[in-house]
Parts: structure tokens; sequence; C-alpha cells
């Protein structure tokens, strides 16, 4: 298996394949953030509009977005917007749940304190509440991604695309059944999770050091 | 009388840190002792080898019984927010027969006046009940020796005459023995029968004071009584109270260590 | 009652948006709800073996998986947790194989089992076991030292010690990392199912995807989606009875 592991990695298809992946995930979580943070910070910080939309949001949220596979491969085609779309789906939960957490936490005195600076609404908002909630939604970022990664092995598994890692993987197990190239491509997917999980721990522990 | 605990050249050391160098002492049978000495002195470290928590690297402990309960400072993590009182009372007892268990429990729970909060979680009680909850604990265990932990010192004033008192009156009425590591002179000389004075870092015994007051004790008359008043700047002192004369950092460095050398029991 | 008024007065009220919208535009990509309702009526209520011989089956596995990778997940956890040297030797590893993608795994499972149940509840356990065993070791190391001591001192015997403190001072960690498995359970139910399977929702999907009819694909989603639902309503009430006994402060819940 190792010596397949340097046989596909020096190999330019597999490298493409990897790309692939990375990139739509890459693209995938900043969709995703672009979203859902906006979202999470109108929620947390307007009690009602999140009352009026728990019902639905209660809804949306256990819909397994695998289960939005097929329907979104007719809807969407083969193409990278089916699987970035579904790793968006999946990957919008845990960001907006930890914003909204964030702002949950929030403790009143230092609101209190902003507010006999003669800090407003917006103010608050921006220069309390989001500088707090930073290292809550740092590690709903990271949750999502993992998360955004199984869904994109998924949708590539289930041939879409021709390209990306689950489709390399599947191949190599219906065509010829090499399982050595299965499992290089699984153990690929576990690095890239790996990175992805261990540099974002890095970032939150950079720039929230407080 | 005969003696509950003879502890012979006890000696403790962390790496070349020594915490205890030394201790030679007994407790005897129905007596209260305090240990009583600067903050730091390895007073910790002295609990910890004395109820086999940590094995000391000299000297002997022996204890005339095949148990001992320790009543812990903080009685917060001491005690476990999923039991009720009656729960935590009946923790170190699951060996026996229900029955036997309820009873205990039930006993101990009247001793400290509990038994009206028997089915409450701990976390539901003041802090001053939930010390009576880890008291009446360790006496359901019905130990040879009940070793106390700095008890009262995470208590407001009020609670802590109340609790020393509860204390007096268990252990006169169950001829309890007890041995009492406090850093507070005036508990030591209300509470005791008998003071060992310890020198700081590492712990040496200064000296070995009997209590010259009647076994009835009183917060006020006490307190005020001539030989309390005595007593107590004898045992200040004699721990040179408000001389600098230990070295923090090291002291901080030898209880980290000692809180991280535990003979756990899993 | 007024604010569970409004909560769904705003959920009727995108539903019937959306009737109205499904109806206008007559797409038949997306249908309007009541056709969507009609669809699962005549798929699983009128067709009744559609029932006991799909979806049952599919909730049969899902559990089964989800409870043997919660007992070995717990038993493993609680045991590394608590040995340091095990640990250490085991963390790399851990560490690893907690970061591969699940569904990248059920190729492998595929080339170890023959398609069937088998292989879809390996999968499934192998996928789901990671955040339960890391939360138990998590919550194995969060005994404090002073209920270690304790135990110590009151000389209780193993099995107290493993049930009685380890595994209580354990339970909300562990429960967290149920729920995470719980619902990444279903998720690859749904992939088993839709990648190699001869019967089961995620079965049923394809066979609509096959035949093109977007109304069962959406009745297969929404199905899916309120099994999610009930799954993690009824784990929730489960917890809410286990640990009844948390202090309301959220202190000892953080420490």
């Amino acid at each position: 298996m190792f010596g397949e592991l340097v046989t596909q990695l020096s190999s330019p298809t597999f490298f493409r394949h990897v790309v692939a992946t990375v990139l739509a995930l890459l693209i995938a979580i900043g969709i995703a953030i672009a979203i859902a943070v906006p979202s999470g910070l109108v929620l947390g910080s307007l009690p009602a509009v999140r009352h009026a939309t728990r019902a639905v949001i209660e809804f949306l949220r256990p819909i397994p977005s695998v289960a939005l596979i097929p329907l979104a491969l007719v809807m969407l085609g083969f193409g990278p917007e089916t699987k970035i779309t579904l790793a968006v789906y999946a990957a919008l939960w845990p960001i907006l749940f930890n914003t909204i957490y964030a702002l949950d936490e929030l403790d009143p005195l230092q609101v209190e304190t902003a507010r006999t600076f003669g800090l407003g609404r917006v103010g608050i908002l921006f220069r309390v509440a989001l500088p707090n909630a930073l290292p809550f939604v740092l590690t709903g970022i990271r949750l999502a991604a993992t998360t955004a990664l199984i869904v994109m092995v998924s949708v590539e598994i289930m041939a879409s695309s021709q390209t990306g890692l689950g489709f390399f993987i599947m191949e190599a197990r219906s065509g010829p059944g090499r399982m050595d190239q299965v499992l290089v491509g699984t153990v690929v997917a576990g690095v890239i999770g790996l990175l992805l999980n261990n540099g974002l721990e890095q970032v939150r522990r950079r720039w929230v050091a407080w | 009388m005969s003696n509950m605990l003879e502890v012979a050249d006890l000696g403790h050391t962390y790496g070349d840190y020594e915490a205890i160098g030394g201790l030679t002492f007994d407790v005897r049978a129905g007596e209260l002792v305090c240990v009583v000495g600067p903050s730091g002195c390895g007073k910790s470290t002295l609990l910890r080898t004395i109820s086999g928590l940590i094995k000391p690297t000299r000297g002997d402990v022996r204890l005339n019984g095949s148990h001992l309960a320790v009543v812990f400072q903080d009685y917060q993590r001491s005690l476990f927010p999923w039991l009720t009182v009656q729960g935590n009372v009946e923790f170190p007892l699951r060996s026996l027969p229900r029955a036997e268990r309820r009873k205990r429990a039930a006993e101990a729970l009247e001793w400290v006046g509990l038994t009206a909060a028997a089915r409450k979680r701990p976390w539901q009680l003041s802090g001053g009940m939930q010390q009576r909850v880890a008291i009446a604990r360790a006496l359901a265990f019905r130990p040879a020796l009940l070793l106390m932990d700095e008890p009262f010192a995470s208590v407001d004033a009020q609670t802590r005459f109340e609790l020393e008192d509860l204390l007096l009156r268990v252990r006169r009425e169950h001829d309890t023995t007890v041995l009492v590591v406090t850093h507070d002179i005036d508990e030591s000389v209300y509470l005791g029968d008998r003071i060992l004075v310890l020198s700081s870092s590492p712990a040496r015994l200064v000296a070995n004071l009997e209590v010259p007051l009647p076994a009835e004790r009183d917060q006020v008359t006490t307190r005020t009584a001539d030989g309390f008043v005595a007593l107590r700047s004898k045992v200040a002192r004699l721990l040179n109270v408000g001389k600098p004369s230990m070295d923090v950092e090291k002291w901080a460095a030898a209880e980290r260590e000692s809180l991280s050398e535990t003979v756990s029991s899993s | 009652m007024n604010k569970f008024l409004q909560r769904w007065a705003v959920f009727a009220g995108l539903v019937a948006v959306w009737e109205a919208l499904g109806l206008l535009a007559d797409d038949p990509f997306f249908p309007p709800p009541s056709e969507i309702a009609v669809a699962a009526w005549e798929w699983w209520v009128l067709e009744p073996e559609n029932l006991t011989d799909h979806v049952l089956p599919s909730i049969g596995r899902l559990l089964a998986a989800w409870a043997i990778a919660s007992v070995i997940g717990v038993a493993l956890g609680l045991l590394l947790g608590r040995s340091d040297r095990a640990m250490e030797y085991a963390n790399p590893l851990l560490v690893f194989l907690r970061s591969i993608p699940p569904p990248a795994l059920v190729p492998v499972f595929l080339l170890l089992f023959k398609v069937g149940t088998s292989m879809q509840v390996a999968t499934i356990v192998f996928g789901v076991i990671w955040p339960v065993l890391l939360n138990s070791v998590d919550g194995a190391r969060s005994v404090d030292v002073t209920k270690v001591d304790t135990s110590a001192v009151f000389q209780i015997r193993r099995a107290q010690w493993v049930f009685g403190v380890v595994l209580p001072a354990a339970s909300p960690k562990i429960f967290a990392g149920l729920r995470v498995s719980l619902s990444l359970s279903l998720v690859l139910m749904v992939i088993s199912e839709l990648v190699a399977a001869d019967n089961g929702i995620g079965w049923q999907l394809m066979q609509a995807q096959r035949d093109f009819d977007y109304t069962r694909m959406w009745a297969g989603v929404v199905l899916l989606g309120v099994l999610g639902y009930g799954l993690n309503t009824a784990l929730l009430a489960v917890e809410r009875r286990a640990l009844a006994w948390q202090p309301r402060s959220r202190d000892e819940q953080h420490a």
C-alpha cells in the first residue's frame, strides 16, 4: 500500500483529483461562512426573528444533506456546483449555531459597559459582540469544514463530476477492485481532514489569543 | 490509652525538594489533634501520606484500624452532584447490605442535623450544609481516624463557628478520633485537645502542646478565656507570624506536584 | 404559547408560499407540499410493504449500528481516558482515524464485505464511533482530583469506581458525543444505501431518481428530515432525564 501511495502521489491524475476536492471544499466553506455568520448575528441579536424562524430551522437542520444528493444530481447536474451546494448546506448549520450560541454567551456586563460609553446597537454588535463571538465562530467553522469534507466525498462517490478524491476511490473499487488504491484515496482524504482541522485550530490559537 | 495513629519518621521529597522532614507523633484513641503550620508548610503532603493517597519516601504510618475517612476542604468537588445527599453518605458503604446502608446513612445525617435534606442534591444546599454532608459521609464510614483537611476554610465565619461546634459535639458523642489539618491558629486552639505545630518547608515538628481547656467549649467564653489567649499567642510566636519566612515559589511548585502525584484507584 | 403560535405561523406561512409558488410555477423540480404529502401517503401508507421492507430495515440498521458504536465507544473511551499509558499509545492513531471522512470508508467496506446489512452496519459503526470514543476519553479525564482522592480514601470497589464515579462524571460529555454520532449515523445510513443496497430508504431514493419521480424524491427527503428530528428529540429527552442531576448553573458543566 505504501508503494501505491508513492506511485499515486507522484501521478498528475491523482493530484488533479485531490486539487478538485480541496478547491471545491474551500469554496463551499467560504460560501457557508458568508451566509451563516451574518444570519447568525441577525438571529442571535434579534430574539423575535429567532423565535419566528425557529420551527423552520428545526425542520431544515435534521435533513441529512446526503439525502439531497439524488435530488441535487438531477436538478444541478453532475458538475462541481452540485457538490459545492450540498457541502454549503451541510456546513451552514455548525457555523450558524455557534454564532448564535456565542451571542447568547455574551456577558451582559460588557454590553452595559459599552452602552455607558455611548455605543449604539450596531456599535455593540461590531465592537463587542463580534470579537467576543470570534472563538466560537472559528470552532463552528472547524466543525463545518469536517462536515463539508464528508459531504464532498460522498457526492463524489455518488459518481458526480468525473473528478475528485471520492470519484477516484469509487473508480478504483468498481473498475479493477484495487484495494490498495481505495485505501490510498481513503488515507489521503483523512490527511486532508486532519490538515484542515489542525490548520483551523492554529488559526484560532493565533488570532484569538485572549 | 491506645494509639489510633502512629507516625514514625515520616518524610517526603519531591525531586530534590523536601516537603516533610521526618515527623514523629501519635494520635490517641478518642483524641482530637490539630496540626497547624504556616501556609505551604507541607500540610497537604502530610495529609496525603497519612491517608495513603501518596506513598511517603521514608518513614512509617501505622493506623490502628482498617480504614480512615477524609473530609476535604473543597466540599463542592468532594461530593458527587449526581447522587442525592443520602446517596453521597451511602457512597463508601456500597459493600454493605442495603438495609444496613440505609440505617447508617440515616443515623449519620441525624448527627449532623440534615435528616430533612436527605433527598436533595448537594448543590441545592449552602456551603456549610454541604460540608456537613461530607462530615456525615465520613462518620457513616465508621473510620478509625477522621482526617480533616482545612475543613472549614471555605465557609463564612458564622457557619464556621457552627461547624466547629458541630464537630466537637459529634466527636464527643461518638468518641471519634480526629486529626484536623489547619492553618488557622484560633481554630486549632478552639478545637484541639492537643496541637502539633509545624515549621515550614520542610515540615518539622516544632512543638507538641496540650490544650489546657475544659472539654466543653463555647465560642464566646472559651475564646476569651486566659488559657485560650495565652496558647494562641504561643502558637503564633512559634509560627513566626508576621515574618516572611518561606519560599513561596518553591512551595507553589511542590504543591502542584503533590496534586498530580496521586495513587489513583484506576 | 404566543411564541409557539408565532413560530408555527411563520412555518405555515412559508409552506403556504411554497404551495402557491409550486402551483403557479408548475415546475417538476419543485412540487408543492400538498403533492409531496400525497406522494408520501401513497408510497408508505397505502403500500405498507414499502414501510416494512425499506423504512423499518433502514431504521433498524441505523439503531443497531449506533448502539454498537456507542457501547464500544464508551467502554473503550473510559478505559483510555483513565489510563495515561494506553492513551499515549492510542492517541496518534485516534487522531488520524477520526479525521478520515466516514463516507470514504464505504468503498473500503464494500470491498471487505458483501453488499448487505453487515457492510452497512460496519460502515456506520466505524464512521460514528469516534465522536463517542473521543468524548468519553475527555469525560473520563475530566474527573476532578478531589473526587479521585475521595474514591481512593473510601476504598471503593472497582465496579463502583467505574459505574459510580467515572461514568456519571463523564456522562455530560458522553451524551454530547452520542448526539453527534446519532445524526452522523443517519447520514451514513443514507450514503451506504445510496451506494450499495437492495433495500432501505436510500435505495428507494435512488429508485425515485431513476424514474425521475421528483415528488417521491422530495417525500424521501422529508421522511429523512422527520426521522432525524424524531431521533434527536428522543435522545434529548433521554439525556434530560439522565442528566437531571446537573446543577442549574453552568459552572460545573464547564469545569
